[in-house]
C-alpha cells in the first residue's frame, strides 16, 4: 500500500525528466497510474469487511510518537477509491483541458503530488503523519490555485486559501499534540483504545475545539467558507478535483476518523451540527444568486460540505450511513459539473450565466450529462442523489435534540438546491442562444469521458444501489460507528414521512425555479437584498484584517526601530538597570557583612579624587576640561593598580590613558563648537539613568567583594608560577602560559582591527 | 586525538596567516573554499568523537582545569560546529561570485576566517573569559566585514552595530568580573560544580543578569535587537548571509550553555523571563517582517522572530524542549542563510532588493524559484522539511510541560512567517515584472558557483527533514547532556578519562 505513494512520488518528479516523445503523453501516463491505483484499491474491496485489510507500521521518530502508520479499512477505502477514481477521470480531462497552456509540467507535477498527499492523508493511521499530509495538501493546493499566477486575483485567492487552511492546520496540530499528551501517543489505534480517557480528560474540549478549527477551515465551513469560492481561480480540472474528492473532503474525513474517539459527547454533537447547518444554509442560499457557473458550483459545494459535517455531527448510525452515501453522490455530480463548466468556458469563452443559453443545440451530449448530474444534485429520482436525500431526511428526523430545527433548515436548503439545479440547466442549455463569437462544439473526446462516466454512475447506482451499500458503505460505517450496521439501500421506501418531505421539497423547489425564471425581478431583488443584508463580505473582512495588521506592524516597527541611536542605547541600559535592581531587591536580606573603612588613606583619597574628576567631566562646558578630568580619573585608577603591586596593569593603563588623551586632543580642533542641544528634561532623565546604573554597579561590586563562594584560583597561579611555569612575574605567566589562548585571541583581534583600520583609511588605488 | 579539539580555532588562524602571506586574489579563490571544506571534515570528525566519548575536553597548555583554559566539545558544541562549517563553506563558495569587484577576495577571506575563528572558539571554549575573547574576535571581524565596501550607509550601519555590541561586551566583561569576584574561577564546569550545591547561589543572579543582557544583545532578542535591523541590510549580500546564519546563533548558543550549565539555581525567575522574552521576540520580529517590502529587511527581522523559538525551548527547560531548541537552531541556521543567498540571486537578476520593483522570476528562472521555495517552506514549518520537525518538537515540549501561553504564541507566529514568505514568493516570483528600469536588466542564467551553495543548503534542509530521526537523536542527546551536565563537569575536571 505504501508503495503506491512511492510510485506517485516518483512519477510526479519523473515528469521533469521524461524524454520528449513520452513527455507529450505525460497526462495519459499519469492517468494510467491513477487508474492502476484505483484498480488496486478496487480489487481489495472484498477483503475489507469488519477488520482493516492491512496495517503498516514503519518506525520513524518513535521517541516523538511519530511513525509512518498506514491503514486500509472501510473508511480509508471509501476515500481512496474517490481520490484515485475521480483522479483518473480528472487527469484524463486535464489532458484535454491543459493542452493549450504552457507550464503543464509544473501543473501535472503539483496535481500528481497533490493526489499523493491526499491519498497519504486518507491512509494515515498516525495523527501527526496525517497532519503532515494535511499540510502538504494545503501547500500544493496553493500552487494549483495560483497556477495562473500573473493574475492578481489568482494570487490573492491562493494566498487566502493557504492562509485560512494553514491557520486551521496549525491549530489542528496544537489540538492533536494537546490530546496526544493525555495518552502519550499519536497512533490512531491508541486514540481509539484510549477514547474514554480522552473524553473524560479536561483537555478534551480545548483539544476538540483546536482540531475542529482545522477541520472547519479545510472543509470550508461557516465562517471560514469564503476561501472556497475564491479557489475557483484554479484551472477547471483542479476545481473539479478539489471540490469533489479531495482537499475540502479532508476535513470530513478527519471528522469521520475521529468520530469513534472524540464523538458522542454533547459538545461534539451540538458544535458540529450547528456549524454544519449554518454552512448548509449559507451554501445553498448564496448559490441561487451567483452569476458565474463556477461560483454556483462553489457555493453548492459549501452546501454539500455543510450537509456532510452536519450528518457526522448528528452522530447516529443513520446519519453516518447517509454521510457515507452522500460523499459518493456529491463527488460524482460535483466533479461532473465542474468538468462541464470548464468545457463550456473553453468552448464559449465565458462562464457568465447571462451570456449563456441554448447550448443544447451545439453540445447535446454535454447537456445529457449535465442534466443527470444536476438532477442528482437536486435530489430527484431515479438518481443516486434522490436516495441520498431520503437517507439524509431520515437521519435528520431521528437526530437527537435539535431535530426540528435541523429538519426545517434542511428542507429550506434543499428547496434552494432544487431550484438552483433546474435554473442552471435551463439557463445554460435551453432557451435562446446568444451570439457566440465562434460556434461552440463538443469536439474533444477526453473532455467528455470523465463527466459521462460519473453521470452514468449517478444513474446506475441510483437504480441499483445495493452493491455500493453492502460492499463499500457497510465496512466504512463499521469503522466510524464501531459496530456492525446493516446497510440496505433501495430507491423506494414507501409512503412515509420522509417521502412527503421529499415531495414537499421538490414542489417548493420547482415553484421557486419557476418564479426565478418567469419573474426576472425575483432574482434582482434577491441580489439587492443580499447586497444590503450581507454588505460585509467575509473575504473583505479577511483582506481588511490582513491590511490593518500590516499597518499596525508598520507603526509598531517604526516605534521600536526608530533609528535614533541614543534611544537604542538608552533602552538597553534602562532594561539592564531595572533587571539588576530587581535582583538586588530580591537578595536584599542577605548579610554581606560589609565593613567600611577609610584605610589606607592613599586609596580613599585617590577614590575621592577619581569621583570628583568623573563628576567634573560631566558638568564641564569645555571639552578640554572634560578630557583632562577623564584623564585624571584614568591615572587615578592606574595608581590604585600600582598600590596593589600590579605594575604591568598600571603601566598598560597609563599608556592607554596617555594615548587616548593625545588622540582626543588631536581631533578636538576638528570638532564643531561645543553646544548644548539637549533640553533640561532629557539631561535630567539621562542623569537618572546614569545614576541608576552606576549605583547598581557599585552595589554589585561591593557584593562581589564580599561574597566568596569558593577560594580563588589565583592562589594557584601564584604558587605555581615559578615552579612549573618558570616565570617570576605572575601576570606575565598568566598571559603567556596559563591563559595563552586568551592572548592568542586578543592578538588576532588587534591584527584584524589594525587591518580593518588600514583598509578603511587607505585610498582606493593602493593594494594590500 | 583529543588535540583535534583545538583545531576549529587553529585552522582558521593558520588560514588567516596564509592569506596574509600569499596576498593573491587567485590563490584566495582556492584557499577560502578549501579551508572551509576542511572545517566541515574536522567538525564531522569531532561529532564522531563525541558520539564515542560523550564529552571531550582538552586542557590547553597542559594546565589542569580549572586553572588553565579548557576546550570542551559536547553534542551541542559539535552540532553547532558541523552546521556552521557547512554554512561557512557555502558562503565561501558564494563569495566567489557575489562579492563586488571592489572587495578583494583575499582581504575578504582574512576577516571571514577571523569571524570563523571567533565563532568556533566560542563553540568549543569551556572558559568564561576565553569566551569573551572569542566574542571580541567575532565582533572586530564582523565590523570590518560590514564596512568592507566603504559606502556611507555601511559605515553608518557598522558603527551602530559596533556601538551596541560594545555595550554588550561591556556588560559581558562586567559579568565576568563579578562572577570571578564571587566564585574565584572562570572555568564553566568548575562554576557549575561550585554553584550546584551552594545555598547562596541566588546571589549569582545579578551577574547572570549582566550575561543575560550581553547574550540578549548578541542573540538579538526583544528589546535588545536594535543593532541587527540597523546593520544587516547594508553590507554585500555575501556578508549579510554569513551574519544571518551565524552571528545571532552564537548568542543563542551561549544562552543555552550558561543557563543549562551553571545559572540553574533560580529556574522560576529565569525560565519565566526567558519565556516572556521569547514570546515578545517572536511577535516583534514577525510583525516587523510583515511590514517591510525589502527582502533583506524582511529576512533580517525574521531572524529575530525565529530567535524567539530557540529561547522558548530553553525557557521550557525539559530535555525535549532543549532538544527542540537545538534542532530549531541548526535548522534555522541553514534555512535562514539560504533565504539570504536567494535574495542575493534576486538582486543579481534584477538589480534591486525592493519587492515592489521585481517580479516574474518564476517563469524566468524556475531553478531560483525552487531554491527559494525549499528554505522558505522550511522556515514556514511545512512538512516534511526540517522546520516542521523543529516546530513540532517545540510545540510538543511546550504542551507537555503545560506552557500553553508560549506555545500559542509560537503557533501563531508561524502564521507571520508564512505571511512573510508568501509575500516574497508572490512579489518576486509570481507577479509580472513591473515595467520599470529594473525590467531592462538582461537576465543571465545562473552559473554553477552561484546556485551551488543554495543547492547545498537546500539539500541539507530536506535531508534534515527526511532523516529527522537521525538529527533528532543527536539533538536529544544534546538535550540530555545539557539538562544533566554531570558528564561535562566530570570530564572537564578530569575525574573521568575518556
Amino acid at each position: 500500500m505504501q508503495y503506491i505513494l512511492i510510485v506517485y512520488l516518483v512519477v510526479s518528479f519523473g515528469i521533469f525528466i521524461l524524454p520528449g516523445w513520452l513527455k507529450k503523453q505525460k497526462a495519459l501516463l499519469l492517468t494510467l497510474v491513477q487508474l492502476g491505483a484505483f484498480i488496486y484499491f478496487a480489487t481489495r474491496i472484498p477483503e475489507i469487511t469488519s477488520m482493516p485489510s492491512e496495517q503498516i507500521f514503519i518506525s520513524w521518530l518513535p521517541r516523538l510518537g511519530l511513525n509512518l502508520e498506514f491503514v486500509l479499512d472501510g473508511l480509508s477505502m471509501v476515500f481512496a477509491l474517490l481520490v484515485t477514481g475521480i483522479g483518473t477521470l480528472v487527469f484524463l480531462y486535464a489532458k484535454a483541458y491543459m493542452k493549450s497552456y504552457s507550464g503543464t509540467d509544473k501543473f501535472f507535477f503539483y496535481l500528481m503530488l497533490f493526489s499523493a498527499a491526499m491519498l497519504g492523508l486518507v491512509l494515515s493511521a498516525n495523527l501527526i503523519q496525517l497532519f503532515i499530509f494535511w499540510e502538504l495538501t494545503s501547500f500544493l493546493s496553493y500552487f494549483l490555485i495560483s497556477f495562473y499566477h500573473e493574475k492578481e486575483s489568482a494570487r490573492k485567492a491562493a494566498f487566502q486559501s493557504l492562509y485560512i487552511t494553514g491557520f486551521g492546520g496549525l491549530s489542528m496540530l496544537a489540538g492533536i499534540v494537546l490530546l496526544g499528551s493525555v495518552i502519550d501517543s499519536y497512533a490512531l489505534n491508541d486514540w481509539i483504545a484510549g477514547a474514554d480517557a480522552l473524553r473524560e480528560s479536561n483537555l478534551y474540549l480545548p483539544g476538540l475545539l483546536l482540531i475542529l478549527v482545522g477541520v472547519l477551515t479545510k472543509s470550508a465551513q461557516f465562517p471560514f467558507h469564503f476561501w472556497l469560492p475564491g479557489a475557483m481561480q484554479a484551472p477547471a480540472p483542479v476545481s473539479s478535483y478539489l471540490h469533489s474528492a479531495t482537499m475540502v473532503k479532508a476535513g470530513v474525513f478527519l471528522l469521520a476518523r475521529l468520530s469513534p474517539v472524540l464523538g458522542g459527547t454533547p459538545e461534539w454533537v451540538y458544535i458540529i451540527s450547528m456549524v454544519g447547518v449554518l454552512t448548509m444554509l449559507t451554501g445553498s442560499y448564496f448559490a441561487i444568486t451567483q452569476t458565474d457557473l463556477k461560483g454556483i458550483l462553489a457555493y453548492t459545494t459549501i452546501n454539500a460540505l455543510g450537509v456532510l459535517v452536519l450528518l457526522l455531527g448528528i452522530d447516529t448510525k443513520e446519519s453516518i450511513k447517509a454521510a457515507m452515501l452522500f460523499l459518493f453522490i456529491h463527488a460524482f455530480y460535483k466533479a461532473t459539473l465542474f468538468m462541464v463548466a470548464g468545457l463550456i468556458e473553453k468552448k464559449t469563452g465565458t462562464r457568465e450565466l447571462s451570456k449563456l443559453g441554448g447550448l443544447i443545440k451545439y453540445m447535446p451530449f454535454t447537456f445529457v450529462i449535465a442534466l443527470l448530474a444536476l438532477l442528482s444534485m437536486a435530489g430527484l429520482p431515479p438518481l443516486l442523489g434522490f436516495l441520498g436525500k431520503e437517507l439524509i431526511y431520515e437521519a435528520k428526523v431521528q437526530s437527537p435534540g435539535i431535530a426540528s430545527l435541523v429538519l426545517v433548515l434542511g428542507v429550506i436548503s434543499n428547496v434552494f438546491m432544487v431550484a438552483v439545479s433546474l435554473f442552471f440547466a435551463r439557463k445554460v442549455f435551453l432557451g435562446k442562444s446568444p451570439k457566440y463569437e465562434k460556434l461552440p462544439n463538443e469536439r474533444g473526446f477526453a473532455f467528455l469521458i470523465g463527466p459521462a462516466v460519473l453521470a452514468l454512475l449517478s444513474l446506475v447506482l441510483g437504480l441499483s444501489p445495493d452493491k455500493l451499500g453492502t460492499a463499500i458503505i457497510k465496512p466504512a460505517l463499521f469503522v466510524v460507528s464501531t459496530e456492525a450496521v446493516e446497510v440496505k439501500l433501495k430507491i423506494w421506501h414507501g409512503f412515509n414521512q420522509v417521502f412527503y418531505l421529499s415531495l414537499l421539497t421538490i414542489v417548493l423547489g420547482v415553484g421557486l425555479f419557476w418564479a426565478m425564471l418567469k419573474k426576472k425581478k425575483v432574482l434582482e431583488i434577491w441580489r439587492r437584498v443580499n447586497d444590503v443584508v450581507f454588505s460585509v463580505q467575509l473575504e473583505d473582512v479577511f483582506a481588511w484584517v490582513m491590511d490593518k495588521f500590516v499597518v499596525i506592524s508598520k507603526m509598531k516597527t517604526k516605534a521600536v526601530q526608530h533609528g535614533y541611536h541614543r534611544y537604542y542605547i538608552l533602552t538597553i541600559f534602562v532594561f539592564t538597570t531595572l533587571l539588576l535592581w530587581f535582583q538586588v531587591f530580591v537578595t536584599r536580606s542577605w548579610d554581606f557583612g560589609i565593613a567600611f573603612s577609610m584605610k589606607p588613606f592613599y586609596i580613599s583619597g585617590l577614590a575621592v579624587v577619581i569621583i570628583l574628576a568623573a563628576a567634573a567631566s560631566t558638568v564641564s562646558r569645555s571639552r578640554i576640561v572634560t578630557i583632562i578630568a577623564m584623564g585624571v580619573a584614568g591615572y587615578g585608577i592606574s595608581l590604585i593598580f600600582l598600590y596593589y603591586s600590579a605594575i604591568d596593569l598600571a603601566i598598560t593603563q597609563i599608556l592607554v590613558e596617555t594615548l587616548t588623551m593625545v588622540m582626543f586632543m588631536a581631533i578636538l580642533q576638528r570638532l564643531p563648537r561645543f553646544a548644548v542641544l539637549s533640553s533640561k528634561r532629557t539631561r535630567f532623565r539621562d542623569f537618572l539613568i546614569a545614576l541608576g546604573f552606576g549605583s547598581v554597579m557599585t552595589v554589585l561590586a561591593l557584593k562581589a567583594v564580599n561574597v566568596n563562594l569558593n577560594p580563588s584560583i589565583s592562589d594557584f597561579f601564584i604558587a605555581n608560577s615559578y615552579d612549573r611555569a618558570f616565570g617570576e612575574n605572575v601576570v606575565n605567566v598568566i598571559l603567556v602560559d596559563f591563559r595563552a589562548l586568551d592572548t592568542l585571541g586578543e592578538v588576532t583581534v588587534l591584527t584584524i582591527a589594525a587591518l580593518g583600520v588600514y583598509l578603511l583609511l587607505k585610498t582606493k588605488k593602493s593594494k594590500l | 586525538m583529543i588535540a583535534f579539539v583545538a583545531l576549529p580555532i587553529l585552522i582558521p588562524f593558520v588560514l588567516i596567516i596564509t592569506l596574509l602571506i600569499i596576498r593573491s586574489d587567485k590563490l584566495a579563490r582556492w584557499v577560502g573554499p578549501l579551508g572551509a571544506g576542511l572545517l566541515i571534515l574536522l567538525s564531522v570528525y569531532l561529532l564522531v568523537l563525541v558520539r564515542e566519548h560523550g564529552v571531550i575536553a582538552l586542557q590547553m597548555g597542559g594546565w589542569e582545569a580549572p586553572f588553565g583554559i579548557t576546550l570542551v566539545v559536547d553534542y551541542l558544541s559539535a552540532l553547532m560546529l558541523v552546521v556552521s562549517a557547512i554554512i561557512i563553506f557555502s558562503i565561501a563558495v558564494y563569495a566567489l561570485r557575489f562579492l563586488p569587484e571592489t572587495i578583494k577576495l583575499n582581504r575578504f577571506f582574512i576577516f571571514f576566517f577571523g569571524l570563523t575563528m571567533g565563532l568556533n572558539g566560542a563553540f568549543v571554549t569551556g572558559d568564561v573569559f576565553n569566551l569573551f575573547v572569542w566574542f571580541e574576535v567575532m565582533l572586530m571581524s564582523s565590523f570590518v566585514l560590514i564596512t568592507l565596501g566603504r559606502t556611507k550607509n555601511q559605515l553608518e550601519g557598522g558603527i551602530k552595530y559596533m556601538a551596541l555590541n560594545l555595550v554588550g561586551s561591556m556588560f559581558f566583561l562586567a559579568g565576568v568580573g563579578l562572577l570571578y569576584g564571587k566564585t574565584g574561577t572562570l572555568n564553566m564546569a568548575h562554576l557549575a560544580e561550585i554553584l550546584k550545591n551552594d545555598d547562596q547561589a541566588i546571589l549569582m543572579n545579578t551577574s547572570a543578569v549582566l550575561f543575560f543582557v550581553a547574550f540578549g544583545i548578541k542573540a538579538a532578542v526583544f528589546p535588545l535587537y536594535f543593532w541587527l535591523p540597523a546593520s544587516y541590510h547594508t553590507p554585500n549580500i555575501t556578508i549579510s548571509s554569513l551574519f544571518a546564519g551565524l552571528l545571532t546563533k552564537v548568542g543563542v548558543y551561549t544562552f543555552i550553555r550558561f543557563f543549562t550549565l551553571f545559572f540553574v539555581h533560580d529556574p522560576q525567575f529565569w525560565h519565566q523571563l526567558l519565556l516572556v522574552i521569547a514570546g515578545l521576540t517572536m511577535v516583534a520580529g514577525g510583525m516587523a517582517a510583515a511590514a517591510h517590502y525589502e527582502t533583506r529587511r524582511i529576512l533580517s527581522y525574521h531572524i529575530i522572530s525565529q530567535i524567539g523559538y530557540m529561547i522558548m525551548g530553553l525557557g521550557i527547560f525539559t530535555p525535549l524542549a532543549i532538544a527542540g531548541a537545538v534542532f530549531f537552531t541548526i535548522h534555522n541556521m541553514v534555512a535562514k542563510t539560504n533565504t539570504f543567498l536567494v535574495s542575493g540571486m534576486i538582486n543579481k537578476a534584477r538589480g534591486t532588493y525592493e519587492l515592489k520593483d521585481v517580479g516574474g522570476l518564476f517563469n524566468q528562472s524556475p531553478l531560483m524559484a525552487v531554491l527559494f521555495v525549499i528554505p522558505a517552506f522550511a522556515l514556514a514549518g511545512a512538512p516534511p522539511i526540517s522546520g516542521f520537525f523543529a516546530k513540532f518538537i517545540l510545540i510538543k515540549a511546550g504542551i507537555e510541560n503545560g506552557n500553553y501561553g508560549i506555545t500559542a504564541v509560537a503557533v501563531l507566529t508561524g502564521m507571520l512567517t508564512l505571511y512573510s514568505m508568501i509575500k516574497i514568493w508572490n512579489e518576486a516570483f509570481l507577479k509580472k515584472q513591473p515595467e520599470n528600469e529594473y525590467a531592462k536588466t538582461p537576465f543571465k542564467k545562473l552559473q554553477f558557483a552561484e546556485y551551488f551553495p543554495s543547492v547545498l543548503l537546500g539539500a541539507v534542509s530536506i535531508l534534515m527533514g527526511i532523516f529527522a530521526f537521525y538529527v533528532f537523536d543527536f539533538t536529544m542527546e544534546a538535550g540530555a547532556q545539557l539538562t544533566n551536565p554531570e558528564l561535562y563537569i566530570e570530564t572537564v575536571l578530569k575525574r573521568v578519562n575518556p
